[in-house]
């Protein structure tokens, strides 16, 4: 018997599976299932205005900076200063997703590939951002690879106001809604990464990121 | 992992004495229960969200064979391959044989329980693929001779910031550093090194989503993200019982686990990951395997400790039990400690293993209060004690002892007897003091305190006493 069979098969026995019950027990799967239903949520104000004031708060608590522009247009720019602000390189591996905007104009060296060990800066997108945290939802595509956001010391997420949602349960129905199906990476972040293993003591830039910076689209 | 539960009482005493881990457990004590204590105020209705995650990891127990049927039908969908371990052993024979079929020579893994509950670094040692633990404090204990975790969420938390300097400066062979950063920055570097050239990345698993096929990652270092994106092949090894229905459920679970385990509103990073990756994506795992474990979990379900089961290994009983904060994770010998591995590590490796674990609680009930999915740990360890006394694995003194109280106590006119007699001889046997230092009948509970003196009458005679006062 294979160890699936086995395992299962106990499970079945301790729970007194047969094929009456388990007929009725598949409907009422498929019934949560559909239902998805939610549990209780902490009250996150609904305007747009309230949202992306609820991220930037929460993005600061988690040790991100935030930065506001009015068009996308500007944010190679935006990036330049917060660069130059800090003393850090200006070259950057970027999603090609984004390989468009005027970086050269910005004096912005980009590459849009996936992401090495000698990249210093990524500079990525967000399919959305979750205000009751201070989340920003990233999902892996061809033209937004993961690791962008993962093996730089600086990432930096350009954010529309208009893709903040309240909570991670309209995060998800909004992928599901767009993408048809969840992507293969959805990863959440919220700050730089952290360790807290060495006498329970904060250390930010445990393998991720030492940074985390916004750059928020009041107008898109 | 061998358990050396059945030692418990000699681990106990030895890290009593031992200065150096009660001056360490004296540092950490209290940081994760203030942290808690403050996050769980964010949320505006913690006890429905609690009541919530209880049900829905209920609901899933309740048909858990067909939650597995559901999740495996759709991450095999997505293109992952689902196996299945009876135990540890089983555990690293997938590993191997997935090792060989895909040319590994190197595996980088996140904080996987279950590879401990296997011992699976020492068997891949043995086939010749090279283990790495990328989380900090599972790294430190790797490179202090495959030293256990102490702590489920915080692996060294019982060691002290000079021990972990001196290691890596023997291990590293660098100069002395004595900065908490600059020994985070040390390991990054040589931990870096190791992601970019593993070819297998290793698991554990918060939750299964059945409705997605996927499994959701949390982790504040990155190294989580790191494993499951560079490496070309991930494997998932995880237990049973962490299906959950759907992402709805897996946002209520969220705003629990960390705020129960670190007290942050949320982890850095939660990762969802569902399948392989897309023939034009830049990263991402070609093969996806997930393990999904037994190791005396099945017969678990349907049995008087199902409740167990719901737990979501985020530690807050431990970082409350006033047990593991005095003697620390070690002592109770296998992978799990606090009130949580004490009622595990018995179902797990059997009651006769873990003789003394359901007795190492007050039973003070700080654990089911802040547990997040409402176990009702002190309940469960007296149903283990029950259990062992039911199968005669308790001393016959002890045994015996007991019977002979069921019966007075039973019995009014024989309990006021017994407790007339007692009370007058405590008395006389304290000679006049307070207090009586070493009770012959007893000598190891005198042994930690002294057992106050009775006053000479019973409870009875005084109540009697004092309602024929006018």
């Amino acid at each position: 018997m294979s160890s699936r069979e086995d395992i299962l098969g106990r499970v079945r026995a301790k729970l007194g599976r047969n094929e009456t019950n388990a007929v009725a027990a598949r409907t009422g799967i498929d019934v949560i299932l559909a239902a998805k239903a939610q549990g209780p949520r902490p009250h996150v104000a609904m305007e747009m205005s309230a949202l992306a004031g609820r991220l930037i708060d929460k993005s600061l608590a988690y040790s991100s900076t935030v930065d506001q522009i009015a068009t996308q247009a500007e944010a190679p720019a935006a990036i330049a200063r917060y660069l130059a602000g800090l003393g850090l390189p200006t070259q950057a591996v970027i999603w090609p997703k984004l390989a468009d905007l005027d970086w050269a104009g910005a004096g912005i060296t980009v590459a849009a590939r996936e992401a090495q060990d000698a990249d210093l800066v990524g500079i990525t997108g967000c399919f959305c951002a979750v205000a009751e945290t201070g989340t920003l939802m990233l999902c892996g595509s061809p033209d937004s690879p993961a690791a962008i956001s993962l093996l730089p010391e600086t990432h930096i997420a350009i954010v529309p106001a208009s893709r903040i949602v309240p909570g991670m349960e309209e995060a998800f129905a909004l992928a599901l809604n767009e993408l048809g199906q969840l992507p293969r990476a959805v990863n959440f972040i919220s700050g730089p990464s952290r360790t807290g293993d060495i006498e329970q003591t904060i250390v930010l830039g445990a393998h991720g990121p030492y940074r985390v910076h916004l750059i928020l689209i009041d107008g898109e | 992992m061998e358990s050396r539960s059945h030692r418990f009482k000699e681990n106990a005493a030895a890290a009593l004495a031992n200065p150096v881990l009660q001056a360490n457990m004296r540092t950490a004590k209290g940081k994760f229960v203030d942290k808690r204590a403050i996050a769980i105020k964010e949320i505006d209705d913690f006890e429905g969200t609690r009541e919530a995650a209880k049900q829905l990891r209920n609901l899933v127990l309740e048909n858990l064979d067909l939650w597995l049927e559901k999740f495996e039908t759709n991450a095999t969908a997505r293109g992952a391959k689902v196996l299945w371990a009876k135990d540890g052993a089983e555990i690293c024979r997938h590993v191997a044989e997935i090792g060989k079929r895909h040319g590994i020579k190197k595996a980088v893994k996140s904080k996987s329980m279950l590879s401990e509950e296997a011992g699976l670094n020492q068997a891949l040692e043995a086939t010749g693929i090279q283990p790495v633990e990328t989380d900090l404090g599972e790294y430190i204990l790797q490179i202090n001779n495959n030293e256990p975790p102490s702590h489920i969420i915080a692996p060294v938390v019982h060691k002290s910031l000079d021990e972990v300097a001196d290691l890596f400066e023997k291990v590293h062979q660098t100069p002395r550093k004595t900065e908490i950063p600059a020994l985070t920055r040390e390991a990054r570097e040589v931990l870096r090194e190791h992601f970019l050239t593993a070819d297998m990345g290793i698991s554990g698993g918060n939750f299964l989503v059945a409705e997605t096929g996927s499994v959701a990652l949390v982790t504040n270092e990155g190294n989580g993200r790191m494993v499951t994106t560079l490496p070309r092949v991930h494997v998932v090894i995880t237990g049973i019982e962490k299906v959950i229905p759907t992402l709805e459920d897996l946002a209520t679970l969220m705003r629990l686990l960390p705020r129960s385990a670190t007290g942050q509103s949320i982890s850095n990073y939660v990762s969802v990951l569902t399948g392989t990756k897309a023939p034009d994506e830049l990263d991402g795992p070609e093969h996806l395997y997930y393990i999904l474990v037994d190791n005396g979990r099945a017969d678990v379900i349907g049995s008087e400790f199902q409740e167990m089961l719901r737990c979501i290994r985020c530690g807050a009983c431990m970082n409350h039990c006033p047990v593991y904060q005095t003697i620390g994770g070690h002592a109770y010998g296998w992978v799990y400690p606090g009130p949580m591995g004490s009622v595990l590590t018995p179902l797990y490796t059997g009651l006769e293993n873990a003789i003394d674990l359901p007795h190492a609680a007050t039973l003070c009930n700080q654990c089911g209060v802040v547990c997040p999915v409402k176990i009702p740990l002190p309940d469960l360890l007296r149903k283990l004690r029950e259990k062992q006394t039911d199968k005669n694995l308790r001393p016959w003194m002890e045994r015996a002892v007991l019977k002979a109280w069921a019966f007075v106590a039973a019995s009014p006119t024989l309990y006021a007897l017994g407790a007339w007699f007692g009370v007058r001889y405590l008395k006389w046997l304290a000679g006049g003091k307070a207090s009586i230092p070493v009770l012959s009948a007893a000598p190891e509970w005198t042994k930690g305190r002294d057992f106050p003196a009775p006053e000479g009458k019973t409870f009875r005679e005084l109540y009697a006493e004092r309602k024929a006062k006018p």
